[in-house]
């Protein structure tokens, strides 16, 4: 049943471009993806580790800036990727050892600082990040002399690392190292105790949550061929968390839904209605008073409460 | 050569000294049996042995190695395993995955991020004979949170044990439970072989005392009374202290 539905969703999304109807949809199922793979990084941290930041958009800024100056540097689209990717990675280290001086709320407020010393560079540093005005690229790779021109192009490229990125989460999930990250989210203490490295555990989950995120910068920067300090805002930030906790915290499900859900409500319904800010934020109410833990886990309770609620009952014994 | 042994330990939180000048030797094999009243400083020692404290002075050795300065989580690899007074396990986990993740603890598998946790057969074989140990095998693939706080109680020191370690301390095993569930936890202990050198902190001195070799009164952070069962049950600032006569 479950292969059945695995299939079915892997068929539906590379077959997306063919069905969707109109490049315009294409490119919001590319946003949805790379959002995705933004979100699912965050969910190392905030789920799986229980430690929630808000200085991602930091980490998936750099990539895209890191990225916009090498390329701007006139290197290769490997060279890009690759010094992207190791740039965020360092900062990540960064970020992680100020951040880990705190858990909980002391966590969050370094966080905090940490996303919007990146913005202040990226607003404010004109020389290097060209302020308000961004930095615009021209042209994306052509890997294997396969050109990523094209929205359907782009999209099915975004789909195979979007793929990658579940899988990779999937595995971890299912890890001994996985379970050692969890372990301390639950009972720090007891796990120190046991012998593991509370510190070191939560570093490398950190970095694995910056990694992910950097390709989603990179990914960002492809597709609007520009970045700029919007895209390292603390709103950013927040919007990815958001992501993360309407969709559900610590499931692999749960950050693809709310990364859908936020790309939709922000491109999508945002040409119906004018407060398109106000219906998501009244949807994150609703899904916090009905569904606490987060739009996947709370279906799968309702679906569980409704087949039982249905099942015929026992007959009752009579007293 | 001596189990474990503290010498001058000193603790103080602000102006208040929760463990003074507190000095200990336990031989291999012995079951030493830590009482005291209420903030006597037992719990704050079993901190300072474990290394989740640092002391202020003194020194603490293990099988006559120095460890005062090894971090605490260095120090379950050295054969050092605890239990704790109040409950602190994995509520959402089974019972099976609690005992797995204190065995993953002294396995150099817990950095593997690309095995599967539920592959490795010999690992959670192991977890299952420590469940067999403590009787609880019929609920290894229960969530934490749905078993009794009995059952807990024995988890916590299936917990310690999968870690077979050379010294256990145990904190109050029998706090908070039944008659029977008492009986059951002190069969389970005094089952433990002695290869394994356990150090208790107990209130309850009707089970506790069937146990212990030798006694150590603790009382304001300083150790008031030291010796055999019997001198120790026979001294007259033990019923004056501990009693409260």
């Amino acid at each position: 049943m479950k292969r059945i539905a695995l299939g079915a969703a892997l068929v539906g999304l590379v077959t997306l471009p063919t069905w969707v109807g109109g490049t315009y949809y294409v490119n919001i199922a590319s946003q949805i993806l790379f959002y995705a793979i933004f979100a699912l990084g965050v969910n190392v941290l905030a789920g799986y580790a229980g430690l929630v930041s808000l200085g991602h958009a930091g980490l998936f800024g750099i990539a895209a800036y890191a990225g916009a100056k090498i390329l701007g540097g006139g290197h290769g689209h490997l060279m890009v990727a690759l010094v992207a990717l190791a740039t965020t990675l360092i900062f990540s280290a960064v970020f992680a050892v100020l951040a880990l001086r705190g858990t909980g709320l002391g966590f969050v407020m370094i966080t905090v600082a940490l996303g919007q010393i990146v913005w202040g560079v990226a607003y404010r540093w004109i020389s290097i990040t060209n302020g308000d005005n961004g930095v615009t690229i021209t042209g994306r790779p052509a890997p294997f002399g396969l050109s990523l021109a094209s929205p359907r192009s782009f999209y099915w490229a975004t789909l195979l690392v979007f793929l990658l990125a579940v899988a990779s989460m999937a595995v971890f999930v299912a890890s001994p190292f996985g379970a050692s990250v969890r372990g301390t989210r639950d009972q720090p203490r007891r796990m120190n105790a046991l012998g593991y490295n509370v510190w070191m555990i939560r570093f490398l989950a950190f970095l694995l949550s910056g990694f992910w995120s950097g390709v989603a910068g990179l990914l960002f920067l492809y597709y609007n061929q520009f970045v700029s300090p919007q895209a390292v805002a603390l709103t950013a930030s927040a919007e990815a968390l958001l992501m993360v906790i309407s969709g559900g915290t610590a499931t692999l499900l749960g950050p693809i839904t709310g990364a859908f859900l936020v790309v939709i409500m922000k491109n999508v319904a945002s040409a119906y209605i004018e407060r398109w800010n106000f219906v998501l934020g009244a949807i994150f109410v609703l899904i916090v008073v009905f569904m606490p833990e987060g739009l996947v886990p709370g279906t799968v309770r309702l679906a569980r409460w409704t087949s039982t609620a249905w099942r015929p009952r026992a007959v009752q014994p009579t007293a | 050569m001596t189990a474990l042994a503290v010498r001058d330990l000193d603790k103080s939180f602000g102006g208040l000294r929760v463990t003074s000048r507190v000095s200990l030797a336990v031989e291999p094999g012995e079951r030493r049996l830590i009482i005291g009243p209420n903030g006597a400083g037992k719990t704050t020692l079993f901190n300072l042995i474990t290394g989740e404290l640092a002391p202020d002075r003194g020194a603490i050795t293990l099988f006559d190695r120095d460890i005062t300065r090894v971090p605490s989580r260095r120090r379950p690899h050295l054969g050092i395993a605890r239990t704790y007074q109040i409950i602190t396990l994995f509520p959402r986990d089974t019972l099976l995955r609690n005992v797995t993740l204190s065995l993953l603890g002294l396995s150099s598998l817990r950095w593997n991020p690309l095995a599967r946790l539920d592959g490795q057969r010999a690992l959670i074989a192991r977890a299952r004979e420590v469940l067999e140990r403590v009787a609880l095998e019929h609920l290894a693939d229960r969530p934490l949170g749905q078993t009794s706080y009995g059952e807990r109680r024995r988890v916590e020191i299936a917990m310690a044990l999968a870690q077979n370690p050379r010294v256990l301390l145990l904190d109050e095993p029998f706090a908070g439970l039944s008659i029977e569930e008492r009986r059951d936890v002190l069969r389970l202990v005094t089952g433990i072989p002695r290869d394994v050198t356990i150090v208790m902190i107990e209130h309850d001195m009707d089970v506790a005392l069937d146990f212990a070799e030798r006694i150590t009164v603790l009382h304001f952070g300083e150790v008031v009374i030291e010796g055999t069962r019997a001198e120790v049950v026979a001294h007259p600032r033990t019923r004056e202290i501990y009693l409260g006569e």
